[in-house]
């Protein structure tokens, strides 16, 4: 079966200082997503996470551009497309929710009003249909007497009710995919549990395909069906989350999971030395070798490229180059 | 709501109060009106007799209290040169004042309000440079010297409009003009930044998220929250305009408020100054009191949360 979304090459470049300083924020991403499936999206602040996720559907930042690669969803390209037809793309047929509920809400407009636009713009809902369908997609978040809450306005709600109607919105144009860029960081861990319980019996009940993007690894384990783990604007290892967990292949992986704070351990909370790079100007090689305890003599002059290994994972690191024949 | 409205009004009293004081104390340091009262070859007893006459021999305390009692009984007493009551005087120049601020205030909100709002959607761009040009030139241009340049084109090259004085549609144009001008500037600067805070929030990348046209983002869900500090904005810049436009209704000989002031200042006029710097006051509490009923209306936080 062919995928609903298949990134290939993706690169996404900031220019700035009128295009004297370029940063690579994504430089050559690559994964592809089937019908109903969940892949989580991991890394430090900006290893370019937010800005893959915002490539996809073409709204970027004023100074970010689209230099190379492609976004094939459900059979058409995204990168080719006209605002004006991504515009219709975007709401109906991939949704994104935002990092930070209580403020992704318009404070000036009811519940109703904003869960009903996607409906109502793209599906040339109206009246009685479009009251019916709002507290339908409430229901589904499970907001309690929607027909009274949907008057209510953004101030009136929690934090953990805000982002359901988040979802709602999300869920509200219909769509095939939703990207939901770290949608539970600003809630606390009770109200999180639930939402990702929530997100997961949706997803089963309507089939969408999820990209999760987060920093916490706990969320992948009990979200993602795979993981891709990126680093200054590369994808250095892919996987399912079994395999991730259990043999993680790019020394950042291991070192990601071994900073992992594990419950009664009176051992010192393992960290990765040194910072992440500076994207403006990344190191020669390979952009963890800095940082890498294993590093070898050639990750400082070449850049790995992608191993792929027999169990269906993709790493980016030189230590593999001698256990798998190069494809 | 009620106790807000309230609560708004008392706030309202303390300022006027605040404001009275101020202006009467003012207003006497300026120097002695009798002199001006009197014709130059007057005798002391005749200064003296006119002082007396006008309550002006009283100490300045007293002479406080009563204009306050007047004013409580909306009095604001009687103008020392025209010998009318002050607020027939200020009645009969409102109407005109009006039109005029109106007018003006029209024609800031007009291109302000759309300008600033383009400039903010089309940031950095050629567009955006023509709105912070056209706002330079705004706040840079004195407003008379835009009144004088105007009466020089359209009145002495072109005869399209009168130089002055105040009749039909005609007259209006080249005062409302001028003195909206500098207000249309500082229009479109706070909408522009307004603007561009708003569009830079989430939920207008939610909004663009959802597919909507771009009108309906800029137009509704960007504009309605940019709106608040523009409207408070508006409103004082309306109350300025139809009371301070001293310098604009002097050039173009306007019978309004403004040059009713200017008189009153170089006469000395005590009464008629203190009058017409209360009714302004009063005017901008009210006007400011308006807007805040109004902000309830546009944002249901402050609805709810006073």
């Amino acid at each position: 079966m062919a995928p609903v979304l298949e990134v290939s090459g993706l690169q996404t470049h900031f220019f700035t200082f009128g295009g004297a300083r370029v940063v690579k924020a994504v430089d050559g991403v690559s994964f592809s997503l089937g019908d109903g499936e969940t892949l989580g999206l991991v890394g430090e602040s900006g290893s370019g996470k937010t800005t893959t996720c915002l490539s996809i559907v073409g709204l970027l930042p004023r100074a970010a551009r689209i230099v190379g690669g492609r976004v094939l969803f459900e059979g058409d390209e995204l990168t080719r497309m006209s605002q004006r037809e991504l515009r219709r793309v975007r709401g109906r047929r991939i949704a994104v929710m935002l990092q930070d509920p209580m403020a992704s809400l318009n404070p000036l407009f009811t519940i109703f009003r904003q869960v009903a636009e996607p409906a109502f713009f793209h599906q040339q809902m109206r009246g009685r249909t479009l009251r019916a369908r709002v507290q339908q997609l409430l229901k589904a978040v499970r907001i309690p007497s929607p027909e009274w809450r949907m008057r209510d306005y953004p101030h009136q709600m929690s934090g953990g009710m805000r982002q359901r109607i988040v979802g709602a919105i999300a869920l509200a144009g219909g769509p095939k995919l939703v990207i939901a860029d770290e949608p539970t960081t600003n809630l606390d861990v009770t109200i999180q549990a639930q939402y990702l319980d929530l997100l997961k019996d949706i997803q089963r009940e309507t089939g969408v395909a999820l990209i999760f993007v987060t920093h916490n690894l706990g969320i992948v384990a009990k979200m993602c069906d795979r993981v891709a783990v990126m680093y200054a604007g590369k994808i250095i290892e892919q996987a399912s989350v079994r395999e991730l967990f259990d043999d993680p292949k790019h020394p950042y992986t291991r070192a990601l999971l071994g900073s992992v704070p594990k419950l009664g351990s009176k051992e010192p909370l393992y960290s990765i030395a040194g910072q992440p790079p500076n994207p403006a100007s990344l190191p020669p090689g390979c952009p963890f070798h800095p940082r890498c305890r294993e590093a070898l003599p050639r990750c400082a002059s070449v850049d790995p490229p992608d191993f792929h290994l027999g169990d269906g994972s993709v790493a980016r690191c030189w230590l593999l180059d001698d256990a798998v024949a190069r494809p | 709501m009620a106790r807000f409205i309230v609560r708004r009004v008392l706030y309202s009293f303390v300022t006027l109060f605040i404001l009275s004081a101020t202006i009467f104390l003012i207003v006497r340091l300026t120097g002695d009106p009798v002199a001006l009262m009197a014709e130059a070859s007057a005798r002391p007893e005749d200064l003296e007799r006119i002082r007396h006459q006008w309550g002006l021999d009283r100490s300045w305390p007293v002479q406080y209290v009563t204009f306050m009692e007047n004013a409580f009984k909306g009095e604001l007493g009687k103008s020392f040169n025209y010998r009318l009551p002050v607020s027939q005087l200020y009645f009969q120049r409102l109407p005109n004042s009006l039109t005029l601020g109106l007018a003006a205030t029209l024609i800031s909100l007009l291109i302000g309000i759309p300008a600033g709002i383009i400039s903010a959607v089309k940031v950095n761009t050629a567009w955006d440079n023509v709105a912070k040009g056209i706002a330079l030139l705004g706040l840079s241009i004195p407003g008379f010297w835009l009144g004088l340049v105007l009466i020089l084109v359209f009145s002495v090259w072109l005869r399209w409009l009168p130089t002055s004085g105040a009749g039909d549609w005609r007259h209006v144009v080249m005062p409302a003009v001028a003195l909206g001008w500098y207000f249309a500037a500082s229009m479109l600067r706070l909408t522009r930044s307004s603007m561009l805070e708003v569009l830079g929030s989430e939920y207008i990348k939610l909004a663009r998220l959802k597919g909507l046209p771009d009108f309906v983002v800029i137009a509704m869900h960007a504009f309605k929250n940019a709106l608040i500090p523009v409207f408070t904005l508006a409103g004082v810049n309306m109350v300025v305009m139809v009371n301070a436009a001293v310098i604009i209704e002097v050039i173009f000989a306007w019978p309004g408020i403004g040059r009713l002031l200017y008189e009153g200042i170089f006469q000395r006029d005590f009464p008629l100054v203190q009058g017409v710097v209360i009714m302004a006051g009063f005017m901008i509490v009210a006007i400011n009191l308006v807007v805040d009923i109004l902000y309830a209306f546009i944002d249901p936080r402050i609805r709810l949360t006073r």
